[in-house]
């Protein structure tokens, strides 16, 4: 293999990095209070997710008959540990935390954890309603999944390396969010699908009383929800390197760049929530595997093409 | 020596689990004591520094488990699933063969004359399995692969207790099917 584009730095950092995702999960919780307040009609709305935050601090754990504590914690604490280990393949401009060569696999291995998860936020708390919205997620999962991991493939041939960084240099002249929008699109609605999210919160919906959030509070829903937003960060922060060139860009140095494009995308996903409805999970399952996933791999025939054309 | 370590410390967490799946009971512990098992078998496969194959094995055992807890629950009639439960039974049948069979696979392992690596390892070992699977291995790979789906997709049409007729009418000119649940694809 070639040497390394992206210069690993040491384990330390993984605390500014921890920092960083942190600062990116609430900047998309408090422009998505911001635009609630705006829909109905009110000013402000960015300081709430603080006094949410305080709230949850001070409640009380609420417990339940019989709850499998150990698997619900795991489940509840889960989400925001992935989040973590995945932003450690992603690069940010010239650095990265592991430059593992199976970057991608390890991102898609780490998304495919939150099925597990949220499975078991649901099942833990050992009420119906929780254990229905466990299985609503399970539900999309396997609608989103398919597609999800086709349209990470197609940057991975493109760039022929599965290595986070090698990906993102391949992009240089052309991003490849040009020569392969579907995939782009896909992955974006894989993202907003493992973060159980927008369109994909029928798990969490009103209708079975909060779902999987049906019996989780304090603390433990704070984690939970922190998690969520946290993977929407990871999501967003990935499809740079991806899709968008990485660090590339004029002017600015790399790092900035790969933190204004993930600003960018967040902006983008968290505007496009109020514009969208829930998907119902039998209904999106349709769409899922008779759209997106031909469509998935018609892109990756496409991209395939062109590596073999080009030579 | 820190490598030694983790791979012990690995190991008894693969086996503990493995025991786990049988002696807890509910079926949510089994199945994700099951996924944890394999999970501490993957990182095995890490310490390899087969990267492809130790990531792929956990993505796959944690989505297959995640499936299962699915299939448990529809499979599983008036759902003692959702019940505490014992995860044994057949289990004088069950203790025999699994014993025969690792007294045998142990037995296997200490005793088989193990090769001297001969070469070195590729510097791109997934590239390297990539090859192997898709280079020479590729028809019968092809073949493996239709036979598969064609195992699963009979397997659920025998499991299945309506055929198209049910669905479609005897003219199989029905649309939409009639269909007692909602859900599914291609309608």
């Amino acid at each position: 293999m070639s040497e390394s584009l992206v210069t690993t730095v040491s384990a330390g950092w993984a605390v500014l990095a921890a920092i960083i995702l942190g600062g990116l999960a609430f900047f998309a919780v408090a422009l998505e209070a911001a635009l609630s307040a705006r829909a109905h009609g009110a000013s402000g709305g960015w300081v709430a997710p603080v006094a949410r935050t305080a709230r949850l601090l001070r409640q009380r754990r609420r417990t339940t008959v019989a709850a499998d504590t150990l698997l619900w914690r795991i489940g509840g604490a889960g989400l925001l540990v992935g989040a973590f280990a995945m932003v450690a393949v992603i690069p940010l401009g010239r650095w990265t935390l592991a430059d593992l060569d199976v970057g991608v696999v390890w991102f898609n291995a780490v998304d495919v954890m939150v099925w597990a998860l949220v499975w078991l936020a649901g099942w833990g708390a050992n009420s119906t309603h929780s254990l229905v919205g466990g299985y609503r997620f399970l539900a999309h999962g396997l609608a989103y999944e398919l597609p999800l991991m086709f349209a990470l493939v197609a940057p991975a041939i493109a760039a022929g390396s599965l290595r986070v960084g090698e990906v993102a240099a391949a992009q240089e002249g052309l991003w490849f969010v040009v020569w392969m929008p579907v995939a782009f699109l896909v992955y974006l609605i894989g993202v907003t699908g493992f973060s159980v999210w927008g369109p994909f919160a029928p798990a969490l919906s009103a209708d079975i009383a909060g779902g999987v959030l049906s019996e989780l509070s304090g603390v433990d829903r704070l984690v939970f929800l922190a998690g969520r937003y946290a993977l929407l960060a990871a999501g967003a922060a990935f499809a740079v390197p991806l899709f968008l060139g990485g660090g590339a860009g004029p002017v600015l140095p790399g790092w900035a760049w790969s933190l204004v494009k993930t600003v960018a995308v967040l902006t983008v996903l968290v505007w496009l929530r109020r514009k969208l409805p829930m998907l119902r999970p039998d209904r999106f399952m349709e769409i899922g595997w008779m759209i997106l996933l031909p469509a998935a791999v018609l892109q990756d025939l496409v991209v395939s093409l062109i590596v073999v054309g080009k030579g | 020596m820190l490598v030694t370590i983790v791979f012990w410390v690995l190991a008894v967490v693969a086996v503990a689990a493995g025991v786990a799946v049988f002696v807890v009971d509910s079926m949510a512990r089994a199945t994700y004591a099951l996924a944890l098992s394999f999970i501490a078998v993957g990182v095995q496969i890490l310490l390899l520094q087969q990267s492809y194959l130790g990531v792929i094995t956990i993505l796959m055992m944690v989505m297959e488990m995640a499936v299962m807890a699915v299939y448990m629950v529809m499979f599983m009639g008036m759902n003692p699933a959702l019940m505490p439960m014992d995860m044994t039974h057949g289990k004088k049948t069950a203790i025999g063969a699994s014993s025969g069979v690792f007294g045998m696979l142990a037995a296997g392992a200490l005793l088989i004359p193990w090769p001297e690596r001969r070469g070195a390892p590729p510097e791109d070992l997934t590239h390297a399995i990539g090859l192997e699977i898709m280079g020479e291995k590729m028809l019968v790979m092809v073949v493996v692969g239709a036979v598969l789906v064609a195992t699963i997709v009979s397997g659920v049409v025998l499991a299945a207790h309506r055929t198209r007729y049910d669905r479609f009418g005897d003219d199989l000119r029905r649309r939409p099917a009639d269909d007692p649940q909602p859900g599914g694809v291609g309608r």
